[in-house]
């Protein structure tokens, strides 16, 4: 290997050098340098305006699609008549009236699901006799996909608000029973073992090591369940229902109102970036000891 | 039968694994503040020996007669990562001011002083070991039990935690067992040493070396090289002469 093609290798993920410009490698004795040169010092303003570029491009595409004609409104409205939707709905109140309607129903329908998958991971987890008289039929029943039962649902509770939030905690109460049952049931047997050494109670050894060792699989199960249940929002409020977002977008597909199907879907993914964000915000409150850990010896 | 001054008395001891019998009729006695050091090959039953003392094993025969107050160190910390240094120490122990108290004068013992607001995760291997070794002297056991508890350190750290548990055993009169498959920490730390082979005890050494203790002191390669012939290993390392 030449000296040039050293200087290559060792310049290479190095944005501000171009292959055809060797460096100057001071290889008189054979060693190549590694010591930290300006190449690998990155500036963070730079790295935000990379990965800004995607998105912008795919923005200005769209606008300048809608703005000659090549995208046709019925399609995809121009970014500027979305954003006017949403003025507009925003001011007149129907987005509020109908996404709080969503919002509630949603985070109703999670509690009811998660609290119930919580109580039963943890009877499943924690007791034996529980483990063996409810988990097969739960591990069997999660194997059906919530919304073949949406019609059943229907059938049995009509389209008011007692389905939907049935159907949404159905959803969501799965994922938070699986990971609450595997995050009881993962607890270090070493430490169990410590506990009951050192003469720990029962109680005092689910309260001071089994559920903080299950607390990150508990937020993965937040995670999915909020996930899941945006889905089984989305599905309720699109079969027979008076409000809500899922409605808005019904309506306006009847009158081809392309630009509030892209609000709603926007909001949708608003949505789920929030939850994501609350899910992160809470590992963070929640476990103070990974991030002392993380941060290193103190 | 009861033996006066006696922390352990086992007689007889079984334990099976499927087709391997780990323990089969071991005796073993412990003086109330002796500090015995069991030495065996990997496998060789020590570990099971110790887990049957502290109630974690079920023996299938024989006996073993214990102290109700026992401690354990083991191989690895075993600290709770979500709890703070002091309430490790406080683990099944009720928080009265004077247990408060008692902890941090066991963290001052095992030179740990003003690290109870500490969590596990930021405590070097060293560090968590000796915050493992503060939880089982607070708790002044009759009996403490060490499993191989060195073994993860790093060979300087070993050297210091071996001076340290020298001085706190000597300083709380309690019975020890340590399980190890280190030569030179048996002689450092034991009264007596003994050598688990095919589950029974082997040889017994009383090791009456001065205390305290270095690798170069007179008696202590002779030692060694019994307790290594004891364990079928010649050292001989390197060298084409």
């Amino acid at each position: 290997m030449s000296a040039t093609q050293r200087a290559e290798v060792a310049s290479a993920g190095s944005p501000q050098l171009r292959a055809a410009e060797p460096v100057p490698v001071t290889a008189a004795d054979g060693l190549l340098s590694l010591s930290p040169g300006a190449a690998q010092r990155e500036s963070a303003l730079r790295e935000l305006a990379t990965r800004a570029i995607t998105p912008l491009v795919l923005l200005a595409a769209w606008s300048v699609g809608s703005a000659t004609g090549w995208i046709s409104p019925q399609t995809l409205a121009a970014p500027r008549a979305v954003w006017q939707a949403f003025v507009q709905l925003l001011g007149s109140g129907v987005l509020w009236d109908n996404l709080s309607i969503s919002l509630q129903r949603a985070l109703l329908g999670l509690v009811l699901g998660a609290s119930t998958g919580l109580v039963l991971g943890l009877v499943t987890g924690l007791s034996r006799t529980g483990d063996r008289l409810l988990d097969p039929t739960l591990q069997m029943l999660r194997t059906i996909p919530f919304l073949a039962v949406a019609p059943l649902l229907v059938l049995w509770f009509g389209i008011d608000e007692q389905q939907k939030l049935l159907m949404i905690a159905l959803a969501a109460g799965f994922p938070f029973y699986l990971n609450t049952h595997g995050g009881v049931r993962s607890t270090d047997r070493k430490l169990l073992e410590a506990a009951r050494v050192f003469g720990a109670s029962r109680r005092e050894t689910i309260a001071a090591i089994i559920l903080p060792a299950a607390l990150p699989q508990l937020l993965v199960g937040l995670r999915q369940s909020l996930g899941i249940s945006l889905i089984a929002l989305i599905v309720a409020e699109q079969t027979n229902s008076p409000r809500g977002i899922g409605f808005l977008m019904m309506s306006a597909q009847q009158f081809f109102q392309v630009e509030i199907l892209l609000v709603c879907v926007a909001l949708y993914g608003l949505w789920g970036l929030l939850a994501d964000v609350l899910v992160r915000t809470l590992e963070r409150v929640l476990m103070p000891w990974k991030r002392a850990a993380a941060r290193g010896r103190a | 039968m009861s033996a006066a001054g006696l922390a352990v008395q086992v007689r007889g001891a079984r334990k099976r694994f499927g087709e391997r019998e780990v323990l089969s009729g071991l005796d073993l006695d412990i003086g109330a503040t002796e500090f015995v050091v069991m030495l065996g090959k990997s496998g060789s039953g020590k570990s099971t020996l110790l887990r049957a003392l502290c109630a974690l094993e079920p023996l299938d025969a024989g006996e073993a007669r214990v102290p109700p107050r026992r401690s354990v160190v083991f191989q690895e910390p075993r600290l709770v990562e979500s709890l703070r240094v002091r309430d490790n120490l406080l683990l099944g122990l009720p928080r009265t001011r004077a247990q408060l108290a008692a902890a941090e004068a066991a963290l001052d013992e095992v030179e740990l002083g003003g690290r109870s607001d500490a969590w596990p995760g930021t405590l070097s291997g060293g560090e968590a070991q000796r915050v493992a070794l503060a939880r089982a002297l607070l708790r002044h056991p009759q009996l403490l039990l060490l499993d191989e508890p060195f073994a993860a350190l790093d060979a300087l750290t070993r050297i210091r935690m071996h001076a340290l548990v020298a001085r706190l055993c000597e300083r709380h009169r309690t019975a020890v067992l340590l399980v190890t498959h280190d030569v030179d920490e048996a002689i450092l730390l034991a009264d007596r040493a003994v050598v688990l082979k095919e589950g029974q005890l082997g040889a017994s050494f009383d090791v009456s070396l001065p205390r305290p203790r270095a690798r170069g002191v007179p008696g202590f390669a002779a030692l060694r090289r019994s307790l290594l012939a004891e364990l079928g290993v010649v050292e001989q390392v390197g060298g084409s002469a």
